[in-house]
């Protein structure tokens, strides 16, 4: 493989790499993480990228070349601005994504793992089958840059990916704005952004079961340990304890471990709003309604 | 009497934010914690075993005795991975637990780390979940800063670390021992056993490696006692599960019920087959358990049950097909996604696995004669039990299974020397006139 570039990553990229040596009991483990960062900077994995993984493991490039083939998400060939997946295992397959993947070929004019060409103000798209995402009941499912886009259809995934080289913002189905591939990779390799509390809970396949239990007012067994501690009631109550606190609740987090923890069930459910965590690091002071 | 559907896993899912920490705690959250903090380890160990709750990953095995084969005061460290690369096609269950509630999971895991005195615990999570990745980042992460993960957790003197690892697309990795060898940065390949994960796992440690979903349901077992788990599902298939229902059915998803529903109760409860269909195969576990029929509708869904009628419980991935499906052409589909995550350490599921797909193609577009279904068989055979894991036992599951069950249909296809289902009647969008 030629590079026209540098033979280094950037001092940068180094260091984050290194970074994430140090998340394992032993630095080798980091390696599939590695990977990913190498893709979010370099749109691929590159040879310096492979260079740069064997430095810091002290491992061959032969031995991180190995890993990076063995595993499908690891692009050799440069990816565009949004990988596209159409899922064609069995089931999305027989309900339509044979389809929809037929459709987006002949529609974006590429094959399977192929690029469409760069165009001046236009974003790029990969498109791609893939195997089984663990959406099947929202099948035909298609990904974005490994987000959900569920129950689709040959129209809807040609408006997708109009919109996607248009530029026009797109959310997931169940989840956040879309962010490009890139971004994507550097959140897998463990430098989270900040989309976490984007997008719904549930869509509704997941909540069906738990709709027609509340409508036929199923529930599971009550059991004793939950009528004399923590039983619908006082969850309740601790939700109303949770916020009639909320102002007083301390933010110094070296307190909140010293806050006396239950020593028996008993005492279980007095704890819970005194120990309701509230950070710096990114959760918000909302979540006032208990229920749907 | 216990209901039909009892959620505990899914019970918030349909709340306000109830991936937030503040949400989970609302809801009892991190006290089952609290009570495990409280017991002594292999107490707590006891009570998974006496709750009869089963690796929900597939297999089954008792989860309290997987946890009771750690070796206690050998020195080494102790490691519990959480096999969080939810791939099995049609199974869907760990993704929207992990979206909805991640901290359902990271509170299973630190009482179960507890139990197994673990300080290191890993979530494998497959890395196409870019969102389930997030949530479960950000759990983690409130979790550090409340202080339920880190040193001297709620003043009890046990220290946890957990890492959230994000895969890179490879379905072997599923399988325990690969998932080790991918954690360790290696290619994700089965090792041989014995020595098992429990005596020899990540790096050559004592591992545990369970099912999100197992996990998960521990902080429930923790807070309401073993005998109320046993008070729901079957005398050895204990407990709730999520099945997921998926397919040609009027509203597929997730259900929460005691293990032994049976699939009639459930498409009851679905709205049943798509209008003007009916039911023709189906999977009661993923695409590697055999496929059953409309025989079976009313076999039991727990491990025995299922496992009498000629298949496997597996992921309670119920996959539902009607009269319009193929069924050759729905188990080459199959049969090409083993071929395609073979792994290629062992001789048979690599060579076998393209040779069973050379011959269902040649099959599927009518060119076959009735002596190639024996030789696809003769493959099978050659496979199964042969394999190095259990990636190769499941490739041949759909092909002996749709064999028992649809041989007409394999010969149809070269008697009339081609494929007699029109492939756009079996999707969604069909009566658009979508053009095949």
């Amino acid at each position: 493989m030629t590079e026209i570039q540098s033979s280094r990553l950037d001092e940068q990229t180094l260091a984050e790499l290194r970074e994430i040596t140090t998340r394992y009991p032993q630095p080798r483990s980091a390696l599939l993480p590695m990977l990913h960062l190498v893709q979010s900077v370099e749109g691929r994995v590159t040879a310096r990228g492979i260079e740069a993984c064997a430095d810091l493991l002290g491992i061959s490039a032969a031995e991180v070349s190995g890993v990076a083939t063995f595993y499908t998400m690891y692009k050799r060939r440069p990816v565009g601005d949004y990988h596209v997946g159409v899922c064609t295992n069995t089931l999305c397959a027989v309900m339509g994504g044979d389809l929809i993947f037929e459709r987006l070929k002949e529609h974006l004019e590429i094959g399977n793992d192929e690029t469409t060409p760069h165009e001046e103000g236009r974003s790029s798209i990969t498109l791609e089958h893939l195997e089984c995402n663990a959406a099947c009941d929202y099948a035909p499912v298609m990904m974005v840059n490994w987000e959900f886009m569920d129950n689709q259809t040959p129209e809807s995934a040609t408006r997708l990916v109009d919109d996607l080289r248009a530029g026009t913002e797109v959310h997931s189905t169940r989840g956040p704005r879309l962010c490009t591939w890139r971004e994507a990779e550097r959140v897998l390799a463990g430098f989270p952004d900040d989309r976490a509390d984007e997008g719904p809970a549930a869509g509704p396949a997941s909540l069906l079961g738990l709709d027609i239990a509340r409508e036929k007012g199923w529930t599971a067994p009550a059991s004793d340990r939950r009528e004399v501690g923590t039983g619908e009631k006082s969850a309740d109550q601790a939700t109303a304890e949770g916020q009639a606190a909320g102002e007083g609740r301390t933010k110094d987090l070296g307190a909140q471990s010293a806050v006396g923890r239950a020593k028996s069930e008993n005492v279980v459910e007095e704890s819970e709003a005194d120990t309701v965590g509230e950070d710096a690091g990114g959760t918000d002071a909302r979540g006032k309604e208990d229920g749907s | 009497m216990v209901d039909t559907l009892t959620p505990v896993l899914s019970e918030h899912w349909g709340t306000e934010k109830p991936w937030t920490l503040e949400a989970y705690e609302q809801t009892g959250g991190y006290a089952a914690l609290d009570t495990a903090l409280g017991m002594a380890q292999d107490d707590v160990i006891q009570l998974v075993k006496d709750s009869g709750l089963r690796g929900r990953g597939g297999a089954g095995f008792p989860t309290g005795m997987k946890w009771g084969f750690i070796p206690q005061g050998d020195g080494k460290p102790h490691y519990l991975v959480v096999n969080a690369d939810e791939s099995e096609p049609g199974t869907c269950k760990d993704i929207p637990l992990m979206m909805a509630t991640p901290h359902t999971l990271v509170e299973g895991v630190i009482i179960s780390s507890f139990a197994i005195r673990a300080n290191h615990a890993f979530i494998y999570v497959r890395g196409e979940v870019l969102h389930v990745v997030r949530r479960l980042q950000r759990a983690v992460q409130e979790a550090y800063l409340a202080g339920h993960l880190g040193k001297d957790i709620h003043g009890s003197g046990y220290d946890l670390e957990l890492t959230v690892h994000a895969g890179a697309g490879a379905y072997i990795c599923g399988e325990e021992t690969a998932l080790l060898d991918s954690l360790e940065g290696r290619r994700g390949q089965p090792r041989l056993r014995p020595p098992f994960p429990a005596v020899a796992g990540l790096y050559a440690s004592p591992t545990v490696i369970n099912n999100v979903e197992s996990i998960a349901s521990v902080p429930s077992i923790v807070r309401n006692g073993a005998d109320w788990f046993g008070s729901m599902g079957t005398e050895k298939s204990k407990g709730m599960t999520l099945y997921s229902l998926s397919g040609h059915v009027k509203r597929p998803g997730q259900f929460e019920a005691p293990l032994g529903i049976t699939l009639r109760e459930l498409l009851d409860l679905s709205g049943g087959v798509r209008e003007g269909h009916e039911l023709k195969f189906w999977t009661p576990g993923g695409s590697s358990t055999p496929i059953l029929t409309a025989e079976h509708l009313d076999v039991p869904l727990d491990y025995e049950g299922v496992g009498k009628a000629g298949s496997m419980l597996g992921t309670k991935a119920l996959q539902i097909f009607d009269e319009t499906t193929c069924v050759v052409r729905a188990v080459l589909r199959w049969t090409e996604f083993y071929k395609h995550e073979s792994c290629g350490k062992c001789t048979p599921c690599r060579e076998g696995t393209w040779w069973l797909v050379q011959t269902l193609a040649r099959l599927e577009k009518g060119q076959g004669e009735e002596h190639d279904l024996e030789m696809l068989l003769d493959q099978c055979d050659n496979i199964l039990g042969r394999s190095f894991c259990a990636l190769g036992d499941g490739a041949t599951s759909p092909i002996t299974s749709s064999i028992q069950h649809f041989r007409d249909e394999y010969v149809a296809h070269f008697e009339q020397g081609g494929c007699p289902f029109d492939p756009a009647a079996s999707t969604l969008f069909a009566p658009a006139g979508a053009t095949a």
